[in-house]
């Protein structure tokens, strides 16, 4: 059984995105979205928080904040809407960690 | 009421009173209780604050509902998790927190403890081995 | 997929009613079942119809409201968050001597028991809030 962590905060606010990627699990899915995006942006210091799950971040969210694709860390999955439903899909459950 | 039972999980990750989160999470619980599913409560991060004792919010003009807590073993909400790393950081012990009880029918109506301290790794494990996850 | 979503949060103020409106319209455009969506905490305030955004700007209330009328949707606001926050409909506003309803087209006021029961029988569970 996996699980889909959702993050929807910025990692240098608060501590979800740490609580998030310390307590998933190999097989496990991460989903940025939101304000979490910032999260996978390879210049910023959370993005060591991020291990080797698989990592995917919602396009719109990356473009409404100013972020391209160059800036985020390597092996990270740009998707729409339509891809964070077929991540819902793909995992048993999802936790939101708000 | 329901001829499905799945494993629920409500996850409390925020402290009391600066926002309504811990107190309406806390109505859904009490509500859910009655659909005769398989009920678990995990308290971490900020969450581990909703248990604290001596709660006082007459200076603050509401409703102190930490008494409800102590209802949830009547309920028959025996599973409560508390995360250890989430009670360390914040420099808190198990003795800080309310000591929740449920009682045993099946044992003469022993009185047992309905907190269970789990490190991450173990909630983890709990959390993936859940159905459906409540977030607030 | 059978899906539930909770919606924690009100119009404007966090983007999570956006993110759940715009997930919940991928589901459904994908032929997946949305078997409620259920507001809670200042969620319900996004079934108010007294909401004027400005002409430039989505209008998020109506969007719900069109989106459950073209796929006959249950949107349901928890009562007891609603009437802390103010959203009544014609039976609370009796109930509770109201003198006014603002429920907007496409919701309808309930008890919790709709939420755990979206839990009960959907696949899935989707949580957008803060």
């Amino acid at each position: 059984m996996t699980m889909l962590h959702v993050v929807n905060k910025s990692p240098y606010s608060t501590g979800s995105l740490g609580t998030a990627s310390s307590i998933m699990k190999s097989d496990d899915a991460l989903l940025l979205i939101e304000d979490g995006v910032y999260g996978a942006v390879k210049s910023g210091k959370a993005a060591s928080m991020l291990g080797d799950c698989k990592v995917s971040v919602l396009g719109p969210d990356l473009a409404a904040r100013g972020i391209t694709e160059d800036k985020l860390i390597d092996g990270v999955e740009i998707i729409d809407y339509a891809g964070f439903v077929d991540l819902v899909e793909a995992n048993d459950k999802v936790q939101s960690w708000l | 009421m329901a001829e499905v039972t799945k494993k629920f999980m409500y996850i409390n990750r925020k402290a009391p009173y600066g926002t309504i989160y811990a107190w309406e999470a806390l109505e859904v619980v009490l509500i859910g209780a009655a659909f005769e599913q398989d009920v678990s409560v995990t308290f971490m991060d900020d969450g581990v604050y909703q248990l604290v004792k001596g709660q006082d919010t007459a200076g603050i003009g509401m409703k102190n509902f930490s008494p409800t807590y102590a209802a949830l073993g009547d309920f028959e909400i025996t599973k409560i998790y508390v995360e250890k790393e989430s009670l360390e950081e914040r420099g808190l012990s198990l003795d800080d927190l309310q000591h929740l009880v449920w009682e045993d029918e099946d044992d003469d109506w022993a009185e047992r403890d309905s907190i269970r301290l789990v490190s991450r790794t173990e909630l983890a494990d709990v959390l993936a081995d859940q159905d459906v996850l409540f977030n607030f | 997929m059978k899906l539930t979503i909770q919606v924690n949060e009100g119009p404007y103020q966090h983007q999570s009613a956006d993110t759940a409106y715009f997930f919940t319209k991928a589901a459904l455009e994908k032929g997946h079942e949305i078997f409620r969506v259920f507001f809670y905490h200042d969620g319900v305030n996004n079934g108010t119809r007294l909401t004027t955004p400005p002409q430039d700007d989505r209008n998020i209330v109506a969007r719900w409201s069109e989106l459950a009328k073209e796929h006959d949707l249950d949107m349901v606001l928890c009562v007891a968050a609603a009437q802390r926050r103010g959203i009544v409909d014609d039976g609370e506003a009796e109930r509770n001597g109201k003198d006014a309803t603002n429920i907007a087209p496409g919701f309808r006021i309930s008890g919790l028991g709709q939420l755990i029961e979206g839990g009960v029988q959907s696949d899935r569970l989707v949580v957008f809030g803060d």
